[in-house]
């Protein structure tokens, strides 16, 4: 029996970009798995833990905590929640032992997207073909906290028709941050216009990332700029054929 | 209390000269520190920074031992080891023996120890001249500005902003080449060495086991301002201690590097005690005064106190996009940078300056870079928390506080939320350009909207999708 996979589409996800999800979710089922997608599902939490709202964001961490509870393997198209869950869940719940233990029981089976086609369903090549010329955008959560560095590149290298360049510098923060780019527009501002530069340099049509909340800051002032360059999800790249 | 300097980060992001000033040379720095720290250049790299941490770890731990340990061996070693508690205590101590020596001019060499406590000022109010010997140090003591970076003091001065500064502060001709202009300081600096009556350093370690004051620099003006003078008195901080001798095999190998990028700074001096009657050099006396100036109250807290573990190497500030698009001058103390925003809160109370641990996008770039692993993200967060629950004992903050409540709430009520985004959806579904027809004068939504476009809510949600293609599929 196929194993099943459970989604965690994450908020942002669910309310503003829903076909990375339906992306996601086309992969998963074409490599052989059952997917779900608990109803009850809504945040990680993180918002009110990076504006230091710990209380608020330990009740939407036990909410999100018994909502999957059961899953098989719990799959998320960001690496920025799955960290969230993965690392800071350890330290919202550092005096709750049995939250802890649930959560961490709940995080062996807790999956970055392209971590699990990897380290997983062991699929390098999902038989995608997108025809662009992209760069990929190391979102911070994904690179740092998870060490996603070269899985999203091995996997967009066997996307038939698609080259990917890499941007000098290539690591660097889009400048979202979550509310930091709320409270401090102007600097966020100031750190994705060197981003866009950046990703203009490589001369990409196609900007691809593991996390929508990147994306979105970038597209946002792209589009702002009145540059066309399409801000994709890499669930996007390898769902399309 | 510091309010959001909004008007001064305003000013440096538009100031096209100073944001390429900024970033071509914090750029240079991450470039020649990425080199040398590579696998090829250094495969034990990151062994030594988790070696780093380790014993700055045990060092912290067991602070009160090591104190004791450095005051026996300093004292064996004929210096004099004196506590202070903070800058007041340093500069009563300095201006009495100046007065009980006679002395009137002293020479320092670049110490952030001194800068956060404002000893220059201090002393010439009493009459003393205190000479910069550091050439960034100096231009700026010149400018009268404190430092803009914690390793490169001057990193946003233009040579011709130190050709004016010359210009017209010494007096001299215009001269835009950096290598003239160094001659310049050099000429002016050199009669100071040779008539100063005290140098004052400060310490980039305190060796415990030997008892020793180790200075790293690339000018030679540290190794002159605690030898040429009668009298070397090193101002540090007591977190700057380290247990043996031997570790410093580790310390110099990541300091110079994270530093400026060099395998080895130019100089390295490991000062123990006076100069002895068979020695040539050296100063007859020899103080290290060691200042607590809050940083007990870091010490006090388990989880913080890996602060306390920092030596100053700045490779932090570099990486950091933030520090790279406001500068070092919009950080509300002398510390700037990430290592700022972690430490200025703990030393003046979270509630000085509230905004500080939220100027960051938590991309984590500084921690990777850190030489001796502190946690800067996880210390923001931390700090983002306290400044919370103390806006909340205040009383302040109360809008904000209810919207995250009933976000959390509407987060634990899936139906609601979803009828909420579902709301929302309907209102502004696929509405591409929505925010553009709101009437928003002011307000950090239209900050926001200056730099970059809202996407519209999805017309319908992925549960609602799914929901259809599950119906669909007959499943």
């Amino acid at each position: 029996m196929a194993a099943r996979v459970s989604l965690f589409v994450t908020c942002i996800i669910d309310q503003l970009f829903p076909q990375v999800g339906l992306a996601m979710a086309g992969v998963l089922e074409r490599l052989g798995y059952e997917v779900d997608f608990p109803e009850a599902q809504t945040c990680c939490g993180q918002p009110a833990y990076n504006s230091g709202y710990r209380e608020e964001a330990r009740q939407v961490a036990r909410h999100f905590l018994d909502v999957f509870e059961d899953a098989e393997y719990i799959v998320v198209p960001s690496g920025s929640c799955t960290s969230m869950i993965k690392h800071h869940y350890e330290d919202l719940f550092d005096r709750e032992p049995e939250r802890l233990q649930q959560s961490r029981r709940i995080n062996e089976r807790l999956w970055e997207f392209s971590q699990f086609l990897l380290e997983v369903a062991q699929a390098e090549d999902v038989g995608a073909r997108f025809h662009a010329v992209a760069t990929y955008h190391d979102s911070c959560h994904a690179l740092r906290e998870l060490k996603i560095k070269d899985g999203p590149r091995r996997l967009l290298s066997h996307v038939r028709g698609l080259e990917l360049r890499e941007m000098d510098p290539p690591e660097e923060c889009c400048g979202f941050g979550g509310t930091f780019s709320v409270k401090f527009p102007e600097v966020s501002g100031g750190m994705v216009r060197t981003k866009i530069d950046a990703i203009l340099r490589t001369g990409a049509d196609t900007v691809i990332s593991v996390d929508s909340s990147c994306l979105m800051q970038i597209e946002g002032a792209m589009r702002k700029a009145g540059r066309e360059i399409r801000a994709l999800h890499l669930a996007e790249v390898l769902a399309s054929r | 209390m510091s309010v959001l300097p909004e008007k001064e980060i305003h000013a440096a992001l538009t100031d096209g000269r100073l944001q390429s000033a900024i970033y071509t040379a914090t750029g240079r720095l991450i470039d020649k520190r990425k080199a040398v720290t590579s696998a090829a250049a250094l495969p034990d790299y990151q062994e030594l920074r988790t070696q780093a941490n380790l014993i700055k770890r045990h060092t912290i731990e067991n602070l009160d031992y090591y104190l004791e340990l450095f005051e026996r061996n300093l004292t064996s070693n004929g210096g004099r080891l004196v506590w202070c508690r903070d800058g007041t205590e340093v500069a009563d101590f300095i201006l009495k023996l100046a007065k009980d020596r006679g002395a009137r001019l002293i020479v320092k060499s670049k110490s952030m120890t001194t800068e956060e406590i404002d000893l220059n000022e201090r002393l010439e109010r009493h009459g003393l001249e205190a000479v910069e010997t550091d050439l960034g140090e100096y231009i700026l003591q010149l400018a009268h500005e404190r430092p803009y970076h914690i390793v490169a003091p001057a990193l946003h001065k233009t040579r011709y902003d130190v050709a004016d500064i010359f210009t017209k502060k010494l007096g001299v001709e215009r001269e835009e080449v950096i290598e003239q202009q160094t001659l310049i300081a050099r000429r002016v600096l050199r009669e100071k060495f040779l008539a100063a009556d005290i140098g004052i350093s400060g310490a980039n370690f305190l060796v415990a086991d030997s008892g020793s004051v180790t200075l790293v620099e690339n000018e030679g003006n540290a190794r002159l301002s605690t030898t040429a003078p009668k009298i070397h008195i090193a101002v540090a901080g007591i977190e700057k201690l380290i247990p043996r001798a031997q570790d410093l095999a580790v310390f110099l190998k990541l300091l110079g590097r994270s530093a400026t990028g060099q395998p080895l700074t130019v100089y390295t001096s490991v000062l123990s005690g006076p100069r002895r009657s068979d020695e040539i050099d050296g100063p007859d006396e020899f103080y290290v005064l060691l200042m607590d100036n809050g940083r007990t109250k870091l010490l006090a807290d388990p989880e913080k106190r890996q602060s306390l573990y920092c030596i100053r190497c700045g490779a932090c500030l570099n990486i950091c996009p933030v520090y790279r698009k406001i500068g070092g001058h919009n950080y509300p103390w002398v510390y700037s940078g990430p290592i700022g925003a972690i430490i200025t809160p703990q030393y003046h109370g979270v509630m000085g300056d509230p905004w500080l641990p939220f100027a960051s996008s938590l991309c984590g770039a500084c921690a990777e870079v850190c030489p001796v692993k502190i946690d800067l993200p996880k210390i923001l967060l931390d700090l983002r928390a306290e400044v919370i629950k103390a806006k909340a004992r205040e009383g302040k903050n109360r809008l904000e506080h209810l919207t995250f409540r009933l976000w959390a709430w509407l987060m634990r009520h899936p139906k609601l939320y979803e009828f909420a985004g579902a709301a929302g959806a309907g209102m502004l579904g696929g509405n591409e350009g929505w925010v553009d027809r709101l009437p928003i004068e002011t307000g950090p939504l239209k900050a926001w909207l200056s730099e970059r476009q809202l996407p519209a809510p999805a017309p319908k949600s992925f549960r609602r999708l799914w929901r259809e293609r599950r119906r669909s599929s007959g499943a």
